[in-house]
């Protein structure tokens, strides 16, 4: 009898026990989601260093499903051969007359600059890494980039894809950096429409298309409209192609970028000797601002 | 008698299997697939993990290594910290108490409560980066993982019930 008693006494209290670590886990959970939203530096370190011990499995993961993708896109072009066929000479015809003009104008700027003494533009700086982690959430659309601080990655630069925009760099560790998509509902980017100058800032919203806020001016563009982006805020140097004006619709225009997401395999992180998206050093806080002006004064 | 310490090696190692298992679910769900249409979203694999151990097997795969894989989960996705965190323990919570309704079921029961609690979870990882971020966040592509989710269920208890037979038949 009294060995039962105990028994349960020993399960009660293991229960109590159990009950006890769950509630402190939710209490637990709870609290990370105020220290991250309160920006703290070690949550962001503790991610970046989870990331990177998980990088080279994701990296050896990677790589067999881009061979994967690679065979069946072979055998998919294999069967489409007639028609691509057709369509690239179309193209092809197209493209052509686009060159002579193309070559007019060139021959026309160059001119054109020795004339106004143009300094030209230095070139960027940039690494290229593959894509390691594509998670598909409908709660952000973010990559995993197998290239970190020590390949030179910066939080803020600018990621493209070719000669287009993809994102820019959010979270940088050792070895592995967070992409934050211009799709993304965190993601702006301050845009132009090349036709016209207006100037916008593109807003993801986790949707494949984006809308286009704070348009500046008079907004008389049309679908098919280029969208670049613009020099403002100093984050990205102007003119970068990002998509094409897909639909206006009671006011709110969205944009169809160029990006293919799932052909995404490697991209470059380019670093245009501007401040990024986001500022390298914050200001500082408005106290010891005053307070070194009173040594000044 | 004791037994050697092979076979309590032996034991031990698949006892991780569990753990091992969802761990790589995660992993699964975060290699870029290169399909069109399929890269924007793919489905919950961890959170099926969790259900489905949490049902079986809820001593291999507690609260606290749920709260892992769910932290794990939001470090991988991208998410704000905690949030899949949160919905992983209550997920297991949920599923390891009620436990002894799904002994015995049919698969069509656990497929039904599956998608109960999926619809919580995800309308809470909902809700909760909605309040994180301070703006409503767009309700379709949310649905489309819950049903993406859903679907993958049969398979991934066909191949987690294998594991199960395979690893964890007598210990």
């Amino acid at each position: 009898m009294k060995q039962s008693n105990a028994a349960g006494r020993l399960a009660t209290f293991r229960l109590l026990v159990q009950r006890f670590a769950f509630l402190s886990l939710i209490v637990a959970s709870v609290a990370l989601m105020i220290l991250g939203k309160a920006d703290i530096i070690l949550i962001e370190r503790t991610r970046a260093l989870v990331a990177d011990a998980l990088a080279p499995v994701l990296d050896a993961m990677a790589r067999p499903a881009a061979t994967v993708a690679q065979v069946t896109q072979n055998f998919h072009e294999l069967t489409n051969l007639r028609t691509e066929n057709a369509r690239l000479r179309e193209e092809n015809t197209r493209l052509m007359h686009w060159q002579t003009v193309a070559r007019r104008l060139e021959s026309e700027n160059v001119v054109l600059h020795e004339n106004l003494n143009v300094i030209p533009e230095p070139d960027p700086a940039f690494v290229t890494t593959r894509v390691i982690g594509d998670m598909g959430s409908a709660f952000g659309h973010s990559m995993l980039l197998g290239a970190g601080s020590k390949d030179g990655v910066r939080k803020g630069q600018a990621v493209m894809s070719g000669e287009v925009l993809v994102g820019h760099v959010a979270e940088v560790g050792l070895r592995s950096s967070r992409m934050l998509l211009i799709t993304d509902i965190n993601a702006r980017t301050p845009i132009l429409v090349e036709s016209t100058r207006t100037r916008a800032i593109l807003s993801g919203d986790n949707t494949a298309r984006p809308r286009m806020t704070y348009v500046a001016g008079s907004p008389n563009m049309a679908v098919g409209d280029r969208i670049v982006t613009a020099a403002s805020g100093g984050a990205f140097p102007p003119g970068i192609p990002i998509g094409v004006i897909s639909s206006i619709n009671d006011g709110v225009t969205r944009v169809e970028p160029f990006i293919q997401r799932h052909h995404l395999e490697f991209v470059s992180v380019v670093d245009f000797g501007l401040g990024g998206i986001i500022p390298f050093d914050r200001p500082p806080p408005p106290e010891r601002r005053r307070r070194g002006k009173e040594k000044e004064e | 008698m004791t037994p050697s310490i092979w076979v309590k090696m032996d034991t031990w190692v698949r006892h991780l299997v569990p753990f091992g298992v969802t761990l790589l679910l995660l992993l699964l769900t975060a290699v870029p697939t290169h399909l069109p249409e399929f890269s924007g979203i793919s489905p919950m694999l961890p959170l099926m993990g969790v259900y489905y151990w949490a049902i079986y097997r809820p001593d291999l795969l507690p609260a606290w290594l749920a709260f892992v894989i769910g932290l794990l989960y939001d470090i991988v996705s991208g998410t704000p910290l905690g949030v899949n965190a949160l919905v992983m323990l209550l997920v297991q919570g949920t599923a390891a108490s009620q436990r002894k309704f799904f002994l015995g079921k049919s698969f069509a029961v656990t497929w039904w409560a599956f998608g109960l609690l999926t619809a919580g979870a995800i309308s809470l990882a909902w809700i909760l980066v909605s309040m994180i971020l301070n703006r409503a966040m767009d309700p379709s592509p949310v649905i489309f993982e819950y049903l993406m989710t859903l679907c993958c269920f049969p398979i991934l208890t066909w191949i987690l019930a294998r594991t199960q037979m395979a690893f964890l038949k007598d210990v």
